[in-house]
This record gives structure tokens, C-alpha cells and sequence, in this order.
């Protein structure tokens, strides 16, 4: 393999490519001459065989975030599970109390699940995190109210990196009794997962963005003690009635695979990305005015989301053609805003909309990382050369005096 | 998403870049959009002794689209009188970029920063009524 692919793929927080070794596992599970059976059917070896191969993946699953594979429940990704965390919780505890609360910096799977809980008459309460994106859990103690029923905090934040300290919000909330729900769709592979040490109720999975399939993930559903969720897909039973719909074998396969070598290689792959993200920092960090957004400690190894003042995200990115990255700029999304996560961090409009996100992976090279930071540094020199801002800067104005017409 | 050629082509080539003398009375500053909204355009026009435009340079903070509206601009501007260049509408802009719908504040950012750019240049020479009666 050549070790400057272009495009130069740094997304791997996107979504990642399924390693070579999963797809084996995967493709020996569809055919006539494969594992092809229905996990569900009682009454033949090709049932048995696929059923084999379920609870095989159910205990790779389970290992890496140290649970029982009884605790395992099968969905389609990570925005199913926080849906049916979140919405299972509220909804099975709504005669203890209706409120929730969660974070601003959230994934939208958990946001807008939330806001469809606010439509049913729930109250949520959304914490601003400091400054570098973590949580301080003193506001979270002082946001827990008589009627709280559950706590949604993700681990690893998909934008900015951040690793939020979950075994301290799982010891608060434990202690109230409160259920502690994580999305952990960023974390496996890259960061250590204990379910009983972080005293963690429910948390979602997906295998996407760990070398495995999209349209698989699973939702860990603590059993002692008991946690019960109402389901939100209704049929035939699976999952301990907790989501129905015949088991895709293939999928689940994918998973357990992924999830067997994250568990196996994340130590030595942790070590060989981190290089590789200071190598890329290193490269960037002497250029004027570039910031990095987040903790640079307390988080992944893979993320780099930084911002260059004075140049649009969406523009940069055009310039980098050959390489593959995300924005916190407007200009990329629909919305009008940009990023939300850069927002609730207290950062300006102009940097968040000067931001780009990195993220480096098990495929990431040296070559590709020297190519990045040579390719940037010319993108971010071109643009500023055509910036008003940057000229502005230069000449001494402060931005911040400057009246602006908004429009 | 995808770029039309033209907006690669001013993108990559952007005509125009720069700075004229803000301080000259033959020339007009404008300057519109908000660094929290993801764009400010500096427009600049510079007319002969007839009040054609003559030269016209431009600086962009902004996504792909915003530089190439501006770009474009200074195009279009030269060799116009001020009369001519205040006619100058967007939706031009937006035909000759073939920009999609959610980059068309892009071309109307373009459009304000001529209007700014002659009215700066007006008010300078004491015109400023004839501007508003234009
Ligand atoms: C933190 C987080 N939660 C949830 C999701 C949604 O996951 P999925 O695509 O598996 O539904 C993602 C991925 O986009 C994510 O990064």
C-alpha cells in the first residue's frame, strides 16, 4: 500500500472504512454457502449457526465495555439507542418525575430526542460545558432536581474530541438514583469503557466509526441494578422485547469483529494516532492566530479541531481538495448557524466559523499527515492574502470595535 | 457540495485581489457583511476623470462563493459608469455563477458592496443627493 493515499481521508470521526478483517467475517454471513440463517429460528443447525455467531459477537460487544452480553441489546446504530435509551427511560420512569438533562455540546441523536420530550410536556435542562468542553460536574449536582429522572452525557464529543470524566457524573447519579445514560458512539477503540466503574445505566454503540459496518450499533442496558426502558419498536420480541426486527447477522457480525480487534489493538493504535495528531499540530501551531478548540489532555487521540482567524472554514476546505475533513463553518450544513458545539464553548462566531476538524485513524499516515500540513499552511497563507479581516488585523484594528452591517 | 466550474475558475483565479488608496477622492470603499455571519466583502472602485470605473479590487472573507461573487464584481464594474455599476442586480450574478439557492446571499452581499462602494465615492465628492435621487 502506498502511503499517500489522495484524497487523504482525516474523518475518520465521520465514519470509518470497515477493516479488511471484518469484511471477511461480515461476507462469510450472506450466502447459501455462509451463515446466513435466522439467529431466531429454534429448529434447525442454520438457525443454531447464526444464533452462534450472535452471542459470539454479543460477547465482543460486551467485553470491551465490561458488561454481560445479557446486557447487550442489538439496534441499528447509535442514533437508535439514544433514542431508546432516552425516550425508554423518561418515559418508564415519567411517574417518578419528567426531567431530563443533558448537555449542549450533545450529538443531535440525543438533542432532538430530547426536544421530542419537551414536545410530550418533559422539562430538559441543557448544560453549558466550560470553556474546554468538559463538563464541570458541580453544575450537573446543582441542576439535579427532585423530579430528575435521567442524566444524558456523552463520553467522547464527535466535533471537538473532549472526553467528559463519566465515572464522576455515574457516582452522582448513582448516589440519586437517577439513570445515567452515555453516548459512547466515539468511544470504542479510543478510549477505556467500564460500565460498572463508571456506574453507567444505559449506553449507546454504534460500529461505524470503529472499522465496522454503518446501520449496526447496540444500546447496554444495565440489569443489576435493573434498568427498564420501554421499547420503541414493537414485533416480534428480540432483544428481550426491548427492540424487535429479525437479527441482521451480518451486521452483528461486523460488530463483534470491530469490536474484538479495538479491544485487542487500541492501546498500540492509541499511541501510533496520538503521534501522528501532535505530528500534524506540531506542523500548524507556529502559523499566526490558530486555535485549538477543546482540551488538548482530556481528549482522543484522532482529533484535532482547530480554528484558523481571519479564513472561512467552507472556503478552506475547498482549497483542500485533496483532502477529506469536516467544518464548524455555516456554510457547510443547512443551518445558518455555525457549529453549536464551538458556540456553547464560549468561542466567537469567527473562529467557529474558521474551524476545521481533523480526525486521523488507523489507516493515517506520516506522508498523508506531511502532505496535510503542507497543503494547509499554503490554504490558510492564500486565503488570508485575500481576507479583510486578516488585512484589518494586521493594520491594528480590533475587530471587535468595528460596526458591523450584519445582515 | 458541488461548485459550478465558473465559481472554481474565480475561486482558484480570483481577479482582482487587493487594496486601492482608501484615502483617494477618486476612490469608493465598501465594505459589507459581519465576520459572525461567515462573510465581509471590501469592494473598492477607483473612477477616471469622466466618473467611469477604471480599476476596482476586492478582499473577501467568506466561503467559495462569496470570493467568487466578488471576484466577478470587480469584472463587471470596470469600464462602467457609476450609474451603470449601481444597476448592476444580483440575480446577474447569481445566472453568471450558477450559484444554488442557499449561496444566493453570497451575489446579494456583492450587490450591497457596489452600492456601498458608490455611495462611499459619492458622499466623498459632495454627491451624496444626487445618490438618493438616483
Ligand atoms: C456522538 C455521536 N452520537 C451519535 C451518532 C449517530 O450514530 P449513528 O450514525 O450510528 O446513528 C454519532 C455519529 O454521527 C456520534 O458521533
Amino acid at each position: 500500500m502506498s502511503s499517500l493515499n489522495i484524497p487523504v481521508y482525516l474523518d475518520y470521526s465521520a465514519t470509518t472504512p470497515v477493516d479488511e478483517r471484518v469484511a471477511k467475517a461480515m461476507s462469510d454471513c450472506l450466502t447459501l454457502q455462509g451463515n446466513f440463517g435466522n439467529p431466531a429460528s429454534r429448529s434447525h443447525v442454520f438457525g443454531w449457526k447464526a444464533e452462534d455467531a450472535v452471542t459470539e459477537a454479543r460477547k465482543n460487544v460486551a467485553t470491551l465495555i465490561g458488561a454481560n452480553p445479557k446486557e447487550i441489546v442489538w439496534t441499528s446504530g447509535a442514533t437508535e439507542s439514544d433514542n431508546l435509551a432516552i425516550k425508554g427511560a423518561a418515559h418508564f420512569n415519567v411517574k417518578k418525575g419528567k426531567h431530563v438533562i443533558t448537555m449542549k455540546t450533545e450529538h443531535k441523536a440525543v438533542l432532538d430526542t430530547c426536544r421530542q420530550l419537551e414536545r410530550e410536556g418533559f422539562e430538559v435542562t441543557y448544560l453549558d460545558p466550560e470553556e474546554n468542553g468538559l463538563l464541570d460536574i458541580n453544575k450537573l449536582a446543582s441542576a439535579i432536581r427532585e423530579d430528575t429522572t435521567l442524566v444524558s452525557v456523552m463520553h467522547v464529543n464527535n466535533e471537538i474530541g473532549v472526553i467528559q470524566d463519566v465515572a464522576a457524573i455515574g457516582a452522582l447519579t448513582r448516589s440519586k438514583g437517577i439513570v445515567f445514560h452515555v453516548d459512547a458512539a466515539q468511544s470504542p477503540g479510543k478510549v477505556a469503557l467500564d460500565v460498572d466503574a463508571m456506574n453507567i445505566d444505559l449506553l449507546s454503540l454504534c460500529a461505524h466509526k470503529a472499522y465496522g459496518p454503518k446501520g449496526i450499533g447496540a444500546l447496554y442496558v444495565r440489569r443489576k441494578p435493573r434498568i427498564r426502558i420501554e421499547a420503541q419498536i414493537h414485533g416480534g420480541g428480540h432483544e428481550r422485547g426491548m427492540r424487535s426486527g429479525t437479527l441482521a447477522t451480518h451486521q452483528i457480525v461486523g460488530m463483534g469483529e470491530a469490536f474484538r480487534l479495538a479491544h485487542e489493538e487500541m492501546e498500540e493504535e492509541n499511541k501510533r494516532v496520538e503521534a501522528l495528531r501532535d505530528r500534524l499540530y506540531d506542523g500548524l501551531k507556529d502559523m499566526e492566530e490558530v486555535y485549538v478548540n477543546g482540551d488538548l489532555e482530556q481528549r482522543i487521540p484522532g482529533n484535532l479541531n482547530i480554528s484558523f482567524n481571519f479564513v472561512e472554514g467552507e472556503s478552506l476546505m475547498m482549497s483542500l481538495k485533496d483532502i477529506a475533513v469536516s467544518s464548524g463553518s455555516a456554510c457547510t450544513s443547512d443551518s445558518l448557524e455555525p457549529s453549536y458545539v464551538l458556540r456553547a464553548l464560549g468561542r466567537n462566531d469567527e473562529l467557529a466559523h474558521s474551524s476545521l476538524r481533523f480526525t486521523l485513524g488507523r489507516f493515517t499516515t506520516e506522508e498523508e499527515v506531511d502532505f496535510t500540513i503542507a497543503e494547509v499552511r499554503k490554504a490558510v497563507e492564500k486565503l488570508r492574502d485575500l481576507s479583510p479581516l486578516w488585512d484589518m488585523f494586521k493594520d491594528g484594528v480590533d475587530l471587535d470595535t468595528v460596526q458591523w452591517a450584519a445582515h | 457540495m458541488a461548485y459550478s466550474d465558473k465559481v472554481i475558475d474565480h475561486y482558484e483565479n480570483p481577479r482582482n485581489v487587493g487594496k486601492l488608496d482608501a484615502d483617494a477622492n477618486n476612490v469608493g470603499t465598501g465594505m459589507v457583511g459581519a465576520p459572525a455571519c461567515g462573510d465581509v466583502m471590501r469592494l473598492q472602485i477607483k473612477v477616471d476623470d469622466n466618473g467611469v470605473i477604471e480599476d476596482a479590487k476586492f478582499k473577501t472573507y467568506g466561503c467559495g462563493s462569496a470570493i467568487a461573487s466578488s471576484s466577478l464584481v470587480t469584472e463587471m464594474v470596470k469600464g462602467k459608469t457609476l450609474d451603470e455599476a449601481a444597476a448592476i442586480k444580483n440575480m446577474e450574478i447569481v445566472e453568471e455563477l450558477a450559484l444554488p439557492p442557499v449561496k444566493i446571499h453570497c451575489s446579494v452581499l456583492a450587490e450591497d458592496a457596489i452600492a456601498a462602494a458608490i455611495a462611499d465615492l459619492r458622499e466623498k465628492r459632495g454627491e451624496a443627493k444626487a445618490e438618493s435621487a438616483a
